[in-house]
């Protein structure tokens, strides 16, 4: 594609220069790593940590999958299997899912897409790093000194009367991480607000920024209300304090309105920003502006506002009134009209485009169509008298996977492809990264789709043993699973590899107009040479097209 | 039967077939939208495929009539299944008033129901079909969650209170009972099953069961071990309030508000009786937690549905239309005496 266009000085070609001075060989040596204050390395290191907790989190998945290849437990016994779920959900949410696009991509490029320098408190985003660690080494050394078995959502009672397992030292490492997620959303908030480049007014800033300031609007709000639940529940559990087991006068259901009122916006923070890459890539590989910009805005800020108002819906059988479950189905649906919005716009956006199939936009098509299915089988859990059925079932797993796993991971896979030439300086291997993404795309779905039959079934979730007329179901899913893993995997080897020997990569490789685009790669520790300004619209490819060079 | 590779659960309560029907009207409007989506973007991406390295796409921003329709649509759409939700969950929470009410004790990690007839049963529920069932649960530990996927119902089971559920099989058949909430080690192995049988097999199970007496009798027998009835006298005005005739009817309590006698009330009353006193008594009465079991509560509060009305009233209407309130003096009402009245009453 490029050889065609002979046009050496332009910016999206490749030029064999001697090794300018950028973020990533300016400085060396460890120190310079473990103190530095520059978002993009503090970017890197948030990269290499949630890629470990990925990695960790999956190999507990891989235990669980191959668990429930038989229906009785021939692999491991019943309070391991239920130690793995509950670290695989721990380690998987907190440690990978919550950070994992907002800190790596978005401590990265967040700046860099509004032409500033760096974020607004450089000092403060090395600190979120180190509380981000400290919080995972805590949850690590749990997981060796025996492991947690609670489940992610800690229930009380049980996990502060009945369990005998290090539940303290869990939430201690969460509610620490907590912090750093609250740290990185003042920080963004704090970014998007003040740094701005001259000329870019709000309704200028590209859809990344937008579902970027609607996360951390949840950050800062939603996140001290965890730390405070996991408090009590340490409290509780420590000191004897009746505060959710009854026998102590407490109430079980109070952790259950607390938990949610965090964990359903968590869900946001975890998708909001998978929007956010998306919304960047589908433009740029179809060479249209985003279809319905205001729109697309305006519904990320609607679903981090509407998404307070409906954790409820977590409890429809939990034993709250009729009523509060018709109110919090009610906002349910509402919080998916923005949703619906965004999808359609999406899809309207690669209508009449000039539509390129690299690796970053198989990724984002994947996610339009696998966040399309889990937010539709969320309609169906939002619907009272069907979600009595199929809530705490295999049906929520699959749902939840569809969102976080097809939704958020896809999504980040797809910005991790996209930016590479960005952050590495380098290309990745094209042709081995599509076959990648179509197995991502394959084995995710084999995974999860026997998943919603088995919870319309009835097999319930966080069962190490089940009937055997489930068994045929699960054997699909842990077949799907091993294809995923593999196609996880592929990534990290030849996304290292060719950090060291891919081809050099240009300045702008997808010819987009974006400003990160507008620096060499990798980009200097300043980011930009000359402070950018900004005069127009985001997407323009139009004002744009004579430096693109595009007809 | 169980044992066959399966895509659909059985489906044999008064409810499931209204679920199976919902469910899959919804699969079919959801599978329409998202094949219309994966088509429309499969026809984009051949369609307006790269013809060109230097090709730019069409330069629209936005079209406001399509935006609205693609809001409004899909709002209308939401509102249907909302409603239609909300609907199906009224019937499912709600029982009728003629169910037979049975009682679930659920503990780490196992099931235990308790029938009027004095039955007991581990792990397994024997229930006729055609008859509405409802069930009282509580836990002894952790939460748990009573799931009959073929039935189509499920109810978070709490320790410290009373949850309900109630179900009508219509089909005679063998389905499985789990436990949908965590709650420890062996969550997997709290399963059971619910038997349906024809009217006739389940009056057979009851004879045949053969128990040594009902749920109630069994109830009196504890009235009087733990010395209930030292102070609940029935037909003489004692140091504590007289039981009979008190189950489902309002109580006036020392603070002028009026609650319901029922299952829920009467268990704290024995777990603990400060909490609502009834009005014109002392709060004298000892505190029963851990000194009764839940499963002994629950006999006891079959004994009190079972003392029947008092001599010279009549029977209460299942609603509670026009009682008497009971432990009112004559002639004085507290404040707002009616006010709060099924303010205390458990979602059912």
């Amino acid at each position: 594609m490029l050889e065609t266009v002979q046009t050496p000085s332009k910016p999206f070609e490749a030029v064999h220069t001697p090794v300018r001075k950028n973020y990533f060989n300016e400085k060396q040596g460890i120190l310079s790593w473990l103190l530095t204050t520059d978002h993009k390395r503090i970017g890197i290191l948030y990269t290499a940590s949630v890629t470990a907790f990925f990695f960790i989190g999956g190999f507990f998945a891989l235990l669980m999958r191959l668990e429930l290849l038989s229906p009785r437990t021939y692999l491991v016994s019943p309070e391991t299997y239920n130690k793995l779920f509950t670290m695989h959900g721990i380690i998987m949410v907190w440690f990978f899912l919550i950070p994992s696009i907002p800190n790596t991509l978005g401590n990265f490029f967040l700046p860099m897409v509004l032409g500033a320098k760096d974020l607004a408190f450089p000092k403060l985003n090395l600190l979120s790093w180190y509380v981000f660690m400290l919080g995972g080494i805590i949850a690590v050394y749990t997981l060796i000194r025996g492991g947690v078995d609670t489940g992610w959502t800690f229930y009380t009672p049980f996990s502060t009367t009945y369990s005998t397992t290090y539940v303290v030292a869990a939430a201690v490492g969460i509610m620490i991480s907590g912090f750093s997620s609250i740290i990185t959303g003042i920080n963004f908030i704090a970014t998007i607000h003040r740094m701005r480049a001259p000329g870019m007014t709000w309704f200028r800033m590209p859809i990344f920024v937008w579902s970027h300031y609607a996360t951390s609007i949840i950050f800062v709000l939603a996140t001290p209300v965890l730390a405070i639940t996991l408090m009590m529940v340490a409290v509780e559990r420590i000191f004897q304090v009746g505060i959710f087991d009854p026998a102590l006068g407490g109430d079980p259901v109070l952790f259950q309105h607390m938990f949610w009122f965090y964990s359903h916006p968590a869900v946001y923070i975890m998708v909001l920003p998978a929007m956010a890459v998306v919304s960047e890539i589908i433009p740029v590989f179809s060479r249209k502006p985003l279809f319905g910009y205001k729109a697309v805005a305006f519904s990320s800020m609607a679903i981090a506002s509407i998404g307070f108002l409906v954790w409820g819906h977590h409890m429809f059988v939990a034993g709250q009134s009729v009523y509060s479950s018709m109110a919090f189905s009610l906002m349910t649906y509402f919080v998916a009209v923005p949703s619906a919005i965004k999808v359609f716009n999406w899809a309207a956006t690669m209508y009449r485009g000039s539509i390129s199939w690299d690796t970053p936009m198989l990724y984002a098509v994947g996610f339009v169509g696998l966040f399309s299915i889990g937010g539709m089988t969320g309609l169906f859990l939002s619907a009272l008298g069907l979600d009595v059925h199929v809530t705490d079932t295999y049906f929520v797993i699959a749902h939840f996977h569809y969102i976080m796993v097809g939704g958020t991971v896809m999504a980040y896979l797809g910005g991790v492809h996209y930016w590479w030439p960005k952050i590495s300086g380098k290309m990745y291997p094209e042709f081995i990264a599509k076959i990648s993404a179509i197995t991502v795309f394959l084995g995710f779905n084999l995974t999860f789709f026997p998943q919603f039959v088995l919870g319309y079934l009835g097999m319930p979730r966080r069962y190490a043993a089940y009937p055997e007329e489930f068994q045929m179901l699960n054997v699909l899913s842990t077949a799907g699973a091993s294809i995923l893993g593999v196609g996880y995997v592929l990534p990290l080897f030849y996304l290292l590899w060719s950090w060291k020997y891919g081809k050099v990569a240009p300045e702008n490789p997808w010819r987009a107009p974006g400003l990160e685009w507008k620096t060499p790669s990798p980009p200097p520790t300043h980011n930009f040479e000359v402070t950018p300004t900004v005069s127009g619209l985001p997407y323009d490819f139009e004002a744009q097209k004579e430096e693109l060079n595009l007809v | 039967m169980l044992t066959r590779l399966r895509l659909l659960p059985d489906s044999a309560s008064s409810v499931s077939g209204e679920v199976n029907f919902f469910f899959f009207l919804m699969v079919l409007v959801c599978g329409t939208v998202a094949l219309a989506i994966a088509v429309f973007i499969i026809y984009c991406g051949f369609r307006y495929r790269r013809r060109h390295p230097n090709a730019m796409g069409a330069q629209v921003r936005y079209n406001v009539p399509v935006e609205v329709a693609w809001t409004v649509i899909p709002l209308l759409l939401f509102m249907g299944m909302f409603a239609w939700g909300a609907k199906l969950y009224f019937d499912i929470e709600r029982p009728p008033n003629n169910a037979i009410e049975l009682f679930a004790v659920g503990k780490q990690w196992m099931w235990k129901i308790q029938h009027p007839e004095g039955q007991r049963e581990i792990n397994e529920l024997h229930i006729p079909v055609g008859r509405p069932v409802r069930l009282t649960m509580t836990s002894e530990d952790a939460i748990h969650s009573f799931f009959v996927p073929a039935f189509r119902t499920k109810q978070d089971v709490l320790p410290g209170r009373y949850t309900t559920t109630w179900f009508e099989a219509t089909k005679p058949g063998k389905y499985h009972l789990f436990c949908a909430e965590y709650c420890g080690a062996k969550h997997s192995g709290m399963i059971g099953y619910v038997y349906a049988m024809t009217p006739r097999d389940y009056q057979t199970w009851l004879t045949e069961g053969a128990p040594e007496g009902s749920l109630a009798s069994t109830g009196e027998k504890y009235f009087h071990q733990f010395g209930c009835a030292n102070c609940h006298h029935f037909n003489e005005q004692g140091r504590c309030p007289n039981l009979r005739g008190l189950y489902n009817r309002p109580v006036q309590i020392s603070t002028g508000q009026t609650v319901i006698a029922d299952e829920s009330y009467i268990r704290e009353s024995i777990m603990a009786p400060d909490a609502k006193v009834v009005y014109g008594f002392d709060a004298i009465m000892p505190n029963f937690t851990g000194v009764i079991s839940e499963e002994k509560i629950v006999a006891l509060i079959a004994y009190i549905k079972a003392l029947g009305p008092q001599p010279g009233t009549q029977q209460p209407s299942s609603s509670g239309t026009s009682p008497k309130e009971y432990g009112a003096q004559p002639g004085i009402a507290g404040p707002g005496a009616t006010s709060n009245s099924g303010s205390y009453v458990e979602k059912r």
